[in-house]
């Protein structure tokens, strides 16, 4: 496939940098732009002076701010940072939160793709009339619904008051499947209706205007079936900025939407922990949660870029094929 | 009207009162109002006319292209015992592409960007005829290289961004016959392109049509087109046909003033050239409401009190044989009135 | 002759005579025409104005009808329901629901304090954080925008990469992070100060996070408007770039500026939401529908009312801005096609 591996090296190398100004713009956030004292708010509320010295120390406040800079990121990427609240190793932390919070956003994710694009292309091909409409109304619900309100509702009613599900927590995969899924049901549908809502607009939107284009009524012409045409010609040419957008929204969601979900559910995941470090005004955890969650991302978004250029072969030439 | 004078049993294509209106924001638009028209056997038929003259609507109509929540079609358009408007969707589809095949305006647009040539005549060679993919795969190759597409081989594997302009109307015109129908309906296949591209593909439909008997509906705005390689022409002005004949007869012996202006504003080059280029003053009315009577009226020098009755498309004089128009001035006074400065033209108003 | 057709807009007939005329009018009319045919759009736009309302009569309700304050306990007060004397909170913690009463009528929360009042004054934090962030986000990503679609080169490629940075933080994470780490001192940028217990962090906050949505999509049409004749006449005629991008290219931008602005509303009170539940927001002694939710978690089983109620505020506030912002955005871009009665 031509330019397929130069497209490669070229995102990669931008990749690099990307990655390098979050890291720049994640120290400016916690160590520059606050007017505390630095070694105060990594402390927290229970700081004494002993324990400031100590950070200062640790930290090197007192150098200048490169090196302020290098001795941060070296913490971070090598595992040395602790809460000083309470005594624990942030990146083990991490590390463990990390597959109930996958668990929680590839299950979300997946329903909420293949549902988006369900309601989307319902809506699409029968747009104006009452399914459209209905479907559109709650898209629009799904919207504005606070997540943790979702969250809060369905524990309260669904699985407290019907008893039909397990009032929050987790278990764990490999201890017993199936109470794994039956405590993450109501977790995966909160998190996902937002976004059902957001993608099948997106859809629908997209397919409506695709469908005026000129490849879908030659596509007619040539006497292929209604549905081979919505299919092959409509929904395929539609889905590419969709898949884009899910590769975003699904690193965006592991990186903070899911923060809401588990605080509400009580998952033990990175997201908890990231959640009751903002509680705690507990910095250390935040600061590496907010670096590898962006990191995170960056890297998605990479994946997804070379995956587009795949589908979209005018990608890969550039402005050339655009002609 | 008066039809049966001029109906040939063998028309492939037979098109009775045809009307095409759309709601708009505004108002309901009669796009068409009123076509009839019978397509020969091997023939060219051209359909010329302005933008907004309901000719590229008339052309997506007849394969049902333009049924759609807000449109409303009504009239017949006979194919072979077939009335399209109220064929089912599927009498359409086996239809489409494979007996009546069309070519749209701009090649650019009209192919999907993300799937190969090859593979989108290969998809409506496969949705009509039970095939391999082989063999399917050779056939898409032996219609590209039978329209001149160099390198046919290669070339069939190629995105549609990869090919120039020209080819990709090539490659089009290769789809719409890959199965080798009776009528081709071409939408302005020229006008995106350049004129030297132009003439070659011109060039293209005139062999197709000798060679295969292959009856083309030519519409283009251009004149110069039509005197290449149509047949018979109709003309278009507002939703309707204001003229019909065969070609010398619209060129040589035009009877409709709308004709005479588009007669009169073309460059000739056996004439001597005028001072100022001719045009047909006034613009073209608002489909929204039509005015009643003669549509041309308002824009027509030679108008009178009997214009404002809408006159039928009919022949008007004896020996016509086929020959009709819209106008209700006497033959021997459209013979006068044309008369402009030495040629053909529309005249200003008295 | 034949009569004029009606118009689907229910308006006057066109007028048929000789030659029909059609009346030009302008886009905004035939937008606000479009728009005031869509009744549940404007039914939204109006409920979003009620809401509003509601809000702003705070310290009527507070003053005249329940008689105390939004941050006032009643801990260990007793009121009359029904006849009888009920405690506020009772002795096991649980506080009284809602119910037809005048103080109190949405309930209590834990430290006594009535639900109604907080609703009202919450509500106004809410929707002032969400207004003004709205209005920070809308002149940021305009001027970054407008600077980088136009002067395109060095500026645009400086420009976007410092969107695509602020863009790569999932906005809520950022969020978190600015909060946290302003909350204890505050902000100090050279004579900009601001305290850590002030509205105006999480406003701010708020506002810059979206920044980058919105810039992205002004500076794609600002590029495409870039291109068309009338920029090109403009600079013929010798006016300076920033006169262009103030007389040409930002009336042209106006309608997508609108919606954009409408829904960045509703997306900020969904944000300032969020980070009030964690903590991360607001702080009291300030109060927002997302702090009471907070507040509301622990009694979610006891007293699901503390959460329920400013919930459902929320979101119909919320909605009331999707529904009508959508509607706003199909009445100045329609595509819609009408149906044709038969």
């Amino acid at each position: 496939m031509e330019g397929m591996g130069q497209f490669i090296v070229r995102r990669l190398i931008g990749m690099v940098v990307v990655l390098f100004a979050i890291s720049v713009l994640v120290f400016l956030i916690f160590n520059v732009i606050p007017n505390s004292d630095p070694a105060q708010r990594i402390g927290g509320k229970n700081a004494n002076q002993q324990l400031i010295d100590r950070i200062n120390e640790d930290w090197g406040f007192n150098d200048p701010l490169p090196t302020q800079y290098v001795t941060m990121m070296k913490k971070t990427f090598t595992g040395d940072l602790v809460s000083y609240q309470n005594q624990r190793n942030v990146v083990d932390q991490i590390k463990k939160g990390i597959p109930v919070t996958f668990s929680l956003c590839i299950g979300a994710g997946i329903i909420w793709f293949a549902l988006g694009v369900v309601f989307g292309y319902l809506s699409a091909i029968k747009a104006g009339r009452a399914a459209d409409r209905a479907l559109t109304i709650l898209a629009l619900i799904g919207i504005s619904l606070p997540v943790f309100f979702l969250g809060e509702m369905l524990l309260y009613y669904v699985a407290f008051k019907a008893g039909l599900f397990p009032v929050g927590d987790y278990v764990k995969f490999s201890e017993d499947p199936l109470q794994w899924a039956n405590h993450l049901i109501l977790p995966w549908f909160t998190l996902a209706v937002l976004f059902i809502g957001f993608y099948s607009r997106l859809l629908r939107s997209n397919m409506l205007d695709v469908m005026e284009e000129d490849y879908v009524r030659t596509a007619r012409a040539k006497g292929l079936p209604e549905r081979q045409v919505r299919l092959k010609h409509v929904l395929r040419n539609s889905l590419i900025p969709i898949i884009t957008l899910f590769g975003l929204d699904f690193g965006a969601v592991i990186g903070g939407g899911a923060i809401l979900t588990e605080t509400v559910f009580n998952l033990p995941g990175v997201g908890l922990y990231a959640g009751q470090s903002v509680a705690s005004l507990d910095l250390p955890p935040l600061i590496a949660v907010t670096m590898f969650g962006a990191f995170f991302i960056v890297l998605l978004n990479t994946i997804v870029d070379i995956v587009y250029a795949y589908l979209d072969p005018r990608i890969r030439l550039g402005t050339q094929a655009a002609t | 009207m008066n039809r049966s004078a001029r109906a040939q049993p063998e028309s492939p294509l037979s098109v009775e009162d045809m009307r095409v209106r759309f709601a708009t924001e505004d108002g309901i638009v009669h796009a068409v109002d009123g076509v009839s028209f019978d397509l020969r056997p091997g023939e060219i038929l051209g359909i010329v006319g302005e933008s907004g003259s309901g000719k590229s609507v008339t052309a997506q109509t007849l394969m049902g292209l333009t049924r759609s929540s807000n449109a409303s079609i009504s009239g017949s358009v006979r194919f072979h015992g077939t009335d399209l408007v109220t064929a089912s969707d599927e009498q359409l589809q086996s239809i489409r592409g494979r007996e009546i095949s069309m070519v749209f305006q701009d090649p650019m647009t009209s192919l999907n960007p993300v799937y190969r040539v090859g593979y989108q005549i290969i998809e409506q060679l496969e949705a009509h005829k039970e095939m391999s993919d082989h063999e399917a795969k050779e056939r898409a190759v032996e219609l590209l290289a039978s329209v001149g597409i160099p390198n046919a081989k290669e070339r069939v594997d190629n995105y549609p961004y990869e090919f120039s302009g020209g080819m990709r109307q090539r490659a089009m015109i290769a789809m719409a016959l890959a199965l080798e129908p009776r009528i081709l309906i071409a939408d302005e296949p020229t006008t995106a392109l350049d004129v030297t591209i132009q003439a070659q593909i011109m060039k293209l439909i005139q062999q197709l049509n000798e060679e295969r008997g292959l009856a083309v509906i030519l519409i283009t705005h251009d004149l110069g087109v039509i005197a290449e390689v149509a047949d018979r022409v109709l003309v278009m002005y507002a939703g309707q046909i204001v003229e019909q004949g065969s070609l010398d007869e619209i060129f040589y012996d035009p009877q409709h003033p709308y004709t005479w202006g588009l007669m009169g504003s073309l460059t000739r080059l056996d004439q001597p050239p005028p001072d100022r280029l001719p045009q047909i003053g006034g613009a073209p009315p608002s489909l929204l409401a039509p005015p009643p009577g003669c549509r041309f009226r308002p824009r027509c020098p030679h108008a009178f009190e009997k214009c404002g009755e809408l006159p039928e498309l009919e022949e008007r004089f004896p020996g016509a044989n086929g020959h009709a128009d819209r106008c209700w001035l006497e033959p021997s006074e459209k013979r006068e009135k044309r008369e402009v400065e030495g040629r053909i033209g529309l005249g200003a108003p008295a | 002759m034949p009569p004029a057709e009606a118009t689907p807009a229910g308006e006057p007939p066109l007028p048929v005579g000789d030659q029909a005329e059609v009346v030009g009018r302008s886009p905004w009319y035939l937008a606000y025409l479009r728009l005031r045919r869509n009744k549940i759009a404007v039914a939204f736009g109006v409920l979003f104005v009620l809401i509003v309302l509601f809000c702003l009569a705070a310290p009527l309700w507070a003053d005249h009808v329940a008689h105390t304050g939004p941050n006032q306990n009643h801990l260990t007060e007793q009121i009359t329901i029904g006849g009888k004397k009920t405690f506020v909170v009772a002795p096991n913690g649980i506080p009284i629901g809602p119910g037809l009463h005048s103080k109190f009528l949405l309930g209590a929360d834990d430290n006594g304090r009535d639900v109604m009042v907080r609703l009202m004054y919450g509500g106004r934090t809410s929707i002032y954080i969400g207004v003004m962030a709205a209005l920070i986000t809308t002149l940021l990503a305009v001027a970054v925008g407008l600077v980088s679609g136009y002067y395109g080169g060095f500026t645009d490629a400086a420009l976007s990469r410092t969107m695509d940075l602020i863009w790569a933080f999932p906005v809520l994470l950022l969020g978190i992070a600015l909060g946290t780490a302003l909350s204890v001192g505050g902000l100090q940028i050279g004579p900009l100060s601001v305290p850590a217990d002030s509205l105006w962090i999480p406003i701010l906050i708020i506002g810059f996070v979206y920044v980058p949505y919105m810039a992205r999509p002004i500076r794609g049409e600002v590029l495409s408007l870039r291109e068309k004749e009338f920029v090109e006449a403009a600079v013929a005629q010798g006016k300076g770039p920033i006169r262009i991008m103030f007389t040409e290219l930002l009336p042209n931008l106006i309608s997508t500026i609108i919606v954009f602005f409408t829904l960045n509303i509703a997306n900020n009170m969904l944000l300032e939401a969020a980070l009030s539940f964690l903590g991360a927001g607001v702080k009291p002694p300030n109060a927002s529908w997302g702090t009471m939710i907070a507040d509301g978690e622990d009694r979610l089983v006891t007293a699901p009312h503390l959460t329920i109620v400013p919930g459902v505020m929320i979101v119909l506030t919320v909605l009331a801005l999707n529904v009508f912002g959508d509607g706003l955005r199909d009445a100045l871009n329609p595509r819609a096609k009408i149906r044709m009665e038969h």
